[in-house]
């Protein structure tokens, strides 16, 4: 091989650029192993190139390498996030949705949590008006079957009137006497003093005979005022007394208040 | 200029002395070369700094039977300037057009750094033929195949070689002079 004519073709120039095939390459790295003038030949080019391309960095440069080591370090290893700048909009998009299902989530627990409350509310409602149902449907029983006791015609209504001692009270009793019963009605007496108790009597006028029907010891807590007692007598008159916790033996005539005889 | 074997195998170690040596020695010529391309300096430093970093990355893919260890950190410049051309952040610049950049900036530049004959190159641009300018723009700063550089030039494919070993004739023997 002529080496002369082959370094004045130029190829040696174009090896240095960069401009050959990988082939030619090949071939001309070939040839600089047998041939030291070619070889010769390329570190002159080289060196005048270098020359040429360092001549025309516009300035010095200054703060580049450690910028650039900078990225050595994060990238021991030999990773490099060349492209760093790429905006992931798939994981942005993820997260977005993942942060926008919690809100959410979020809210709808806390408006679940609020109406299992208002149910748990409305249930408590709903057992106080039903205990109030049940109530009153007792209550209007209890009235319905008094009513039932008071019509019926065999029964003997005797009014007890107000003594000395409380000219304002009033008292009525309703003697059922084939069932041997008596319905006391003291809506017209007031409350009894702590410690006392109102006592029912039946008595014989001729000589005159007390007998006790019963205490209304539950008095305050019976709001129709009307007590049902058994009374086996063969009543003339009624008289109610008030007399202490547990009641008496024989009637305390100074706390006489009402007071009925039976009309023959 | 010699082949630097030693410091090529050792940044292929991933030794970072070395990785900085070959910094030192080829940052003008990379710097030089983008900026031809690119024309602006704070997006050619930009594209420098992506240079090292896959000369770094890349060093094991280098072996002399390819090329010159120069020539393949030219190549690496020269594809990440053009790359950078076609970018978003780069359309968005204006750009000197001439033709021969290179010249241009060689003309106007004062402060070289130590390393160059500032007066050869000097010397060197201002007796280049039109021509000259022209064909070592396309071939060597912009990375032209010859075949791309006689359409471009519109002179026979089989000259471009030849012109162009004379006009870098030139620049050796005004270097070495």
């Amino acid at each position: 091989m002529d080496i002369k004519a082959y370094i004045a073709s130029g190829i040696l120039e174009l090896y240095v650029y960069g401009s050959l095939t990988e082939k030619e390459n090949l071939e001309v790295y070939e040839i600089l192993q047998k041939h030291p003038e070619a070889l010769e030949e390329v570190k002159r080019i080289e060196h005048a190139l270098d020359q040429l391309s360092a001549a025309v960095a516009p300035n010095t440069l200054s703060s580049s390498y450690k910028k650039i080591e900078q990225n050595l370090d994060a990238s021991t290893g030999g990773i490099i996030a060349i492209d760093r700048k790429k905006t992931n909009w798939p994981a942005y998009i993820g997260w977005a949705a993942a942060v926008a299902l919690l809100i959410g989530v979020f809210f709808q627990s806390n408006k679940n949590r609020a109406l299992r409350q208002q149910v748990v509310q409305q249930e408590i409602e709903k057992q106080v008006l039903e205990s109030k149902i049940i109530i009153a449907e007792e209550e209007a029983s209890k009235t319905k079957s008094l009513l039932d006791v008071l019509r019926n015609k065999t029964l003997i209504r005797v009014p007890l009137k107000a003594q000395n001692i409380d000219p304002t009270a009033y008292a009525s009793v309703y003697w059922d006497k084939e069932q041997q019963n008596t319905y006391i009605d003291v809506a017209g007496l007031p409350d009894p003093p702590p410690g006392k108790v109102y006592q029912v009597w039946s008595l014989k006028l001729n000589p005159l005979t007390p007998t006790s029907i019963g205490i209304l010891d539950k008095f305050s807590k019976n709001d129709q005022k009307i007590f049902l007692l058994a009374n086996p007598n063969d009543s003339e008159a009624f008289g109610i007394t008030l007399e202490p916790e547990g009641g008496s033996k024989s009637p305390t005539l100074e706390q006489l208040y009402v007071l009925g005889a039976i009309a023959s | 200029m010699m082949q630097p074997t030693e410091l090529i195998a050792a940044l292929q170690n991933q030794n970072q002395d070395a990785f900085k040596r070959v910094y030192d020695m080829y940052a003008d010529n990379v710097y030089g070369i983008i900026y031809t391309i690119i024309k602006d300096k704070s997006l050619s430093e930009e594209v420098l700094q992506d240079v090292f970093l896959k000369i770094w990355k890349n060093a094991n893919s280098y072996s002399e039977k390819k090329g010159r260890f120069f020539t393949w950190i030219l190549n690496i410049a020269r594809n990440a300037a053009i790359d950078k051309t076609r970018s978003k952040s780069f359309k968005n610049t204006s750009q000197n057009q001439s033709a021969d950049y290179f010249v241009d900036i060689l003309e106007h530049k004062d402060n070289f750094s130590s390393k160059i004959d500032a007066i050869g190159i000097k010397k060197y641009i201002a007796s280049l033929e039109p021509l000259c300018k022209k064909v070592i723009d396309l071939l060597f700063f912009k990375g032209f195949t010859q075949k791309e550089a006689s359409e471009e030039l519109n002179i026979p494919l089989g000259t471009i070689k030849t012109r162009n070993r004379i006009c870098i004739d030139k620049l050796r023997k005004t270097l070495e002079a």
